[in-house]
């Protein structure tokens, strides 16, 4: 059983749910950034939630299934085409187990709202963990290297659990209008004067293009921060706001470093990265209090 | 001790020393229940991130003043610990503009790095990469004015009053004075890091 990929797409990853408890050592988690995308995804195809799959940024991935097999596309939402025979068979609907015969093309579009799809295939994506992960960590250069083209994925083995009916299942495309993030306390949050504070939360930012898996940047008016405000490195949680003497917000994600030394200001909420994960390049971000 | 909030899965434990961090880290990952995700000490904290739905932030923060109460929050790194010994060739680029820098010769830089006995004080900027510190070291050392965009795996550099070895092949901005054939980080090794927190660290000079 193999999933054969055809052409990645800009960037393509194996992403599971990541190998925490590790970050004494210099490791950060990594894994899938919208992390209930892709548990859904695995739920939909009778998977373990933290089976590995496939994280693919903007789309325009395609692949060939070696043998039949069930999938399931969560996340970003685009056209997806099924190939069979060289002829598009379906468009493949969002959040909905499918199956594919041998030799059948799946082919993503463009991503037209939010970033990230998440291709879960029955059985999960096989090969070796990396301290008991197989996600891809960009930072680190732990777990698998992006797909490339012509590179053959092995499947894991059929799980026990038979393809859920989910016939009601309600899925909402990511949002294309401002997104609102929730956001707790942060350790450095007193370090802000509160005009600071103030402008942190009335400002829209804006998702900047230079982000990552590493951080996401947003550009907007800089906050006014005193320069040399550098602490010394400190634990860093996926979700950190961090200022830079820039004074523009960069918020560390799955790939990030685990110490750092610029303030904190807030952290976002655990249940708002996933959403915080699909915003695109120019699209607005608000913050606001989590209580 | 200081606790910070840290988004709600995590608290910030902030010490007055980095050998308080070195003593709380020990003590806490010594008393750990189940829940507590990551320990992750630094130059003056220690992070802990928990999984709310086994143990709620409250509940650590009880924790967290338990344990540094039972432990010994001054202690140095685990004096029970074995030594990990590193053999350097001292050739690197930077020892001789160092020792100028220092005002010493390149001879004594070489001569207290082996003679201190280092603690691993904490990780991070790469798999494996240690922080070390030791009390009988006597240089504060500036970065290099523009990092390097190419370390060799295995260099042993300087920067601050820290000591580190380069794990593997990346940019860096840290002083070189040597270099080491020793494993730093291998992913299928338990512990996967040569160095962890708590350890104790000697360098060994030999010929190239």
């Amino acid at each position: 059983m193999s999933l054969h990929i055809l052409t990645p797409g800009p960037l393509a990853l194996v992403e599971d749910l990541g190998r925490p408890g590790f970050a004494h050592l210099g490791v950060s988690a990594s894994g899938a950034l919208d992390r209930s995308a892709l548990r859904l995804a695995n739920r939909l195809v009778g998977n373990p939630q933290d089976a590995a799959g496939i994280e693919i940024t903007m789309g325009l991935l395609e692949a060939r299934f070696d043998a039949p097999t069930w999938f399931a596309i969560t996340g970003a939402e685009g056209d997806v085409l099924l190939v069979r025979d060289g002829v598009p068979a379906s468009s493949v609907p969002l959040a909905v187990a499918t199956h594919a015969e041998a030799g059948d093309r799946i082919e993503f579009g463009p991503a037209r709202h939010g970033v990230r799809f998440y291709l879960a295939v029955r059985g999960g994506i096989d090969g070796a963990p990396t301290l008991g992960s197989r996600s891809s960590d960009t930072l680190s250069g732990l777990g698998p290297a992006p797909l490339s083209a012509g590179q053959t994925l092995a499947l894991g083995a059929e799980p026990e659990r038979a393809i859920p009916s989910a016939d009601a299942l309600t899925v909402w495309a990511p949002r294309d209008d401002t997104v609102v993030i929730d956001v707790v306390e942060g350790p450095r949050t007193d370090r802000f004067d509160s005009h600071t504070r103030d402008a942190f939360f009335e400002t829209t930012w804006s998702m900047s293009a230079s982000s990552n898996r590493v951080g996401a940047r947003l550009d907007g008016p800089p906050l006014p921060v005193a320069r040399g405000a550098e602490l010394p490195s400190e634990g860093m949680v996926a979700g950190s706001i961090q200022i830079p003497p820039s004074g523009l917000p960069t918020i560390l994600l799955a790939d990030h470093p685990v110490t750092g030394g610029y303030p904190v200001i807030a952290v976002v909420s655990d249940a708002s990265l996933d959403a915080f994960a699909q915003v695109r390049p120019g699209q607005h971000v608000r913050f606001r209090h989590a209580h | 001790m200081r606790f910070l909030p840290c988004g709600d899965r995590a608290v910030l434990v902030e010490c007055d020393s980095q050998s308080a961090v070195l003593g709380l880290h020990g003590a806490l990952a010594a008393s750990r229940p189940p829940g507590i995700i990551e320990l992750v000490p630094a130059a003056r904290t220690v992070l802990v991130v928990v999984k709310p739905r086994v143990i709620a932030l409250e509940t650590t923060r009880t924790w967290i003043e338990r344990a540094a109460q039972g432990g010994t929050p001054e202690r140095r790194a685990d004096a029970g610990s074995p030594v990990v010994v590193i053999d350097t060739v001292y050739d690197g680029d930077d020892l001789a503009p160092l020792a100028d820098i220092l005002g010493v010769s390149a001879r004594e830089i070489v001569e207290r790095h082996t003679a201190a006995e280092w603690d691993v004080a904490f990780s991070g900027f790469a798999p494996g990469f240690a922080y070390l510190v030791s009390a009988d070291w006597p240089f504060d050392v500036p970065r290099l004015d523009s990092p390097r965009t190419r370390v060799p795996r295995g260099s042993v550099a300087l920067a601050a009053d820290f000591s580190g070895v380069y794990p593997r092949e990346s940019p860096g901005g840290w002083q070189l004075i040597g270099r080491t054939d020793a494993e730093l980080w291998n992913d299928t090794a338990d512990p996967p890091a040569l160095l962890v927190p708590g350890g104790r660290v000697r360098f060994r000079e030999v010929a190239p």
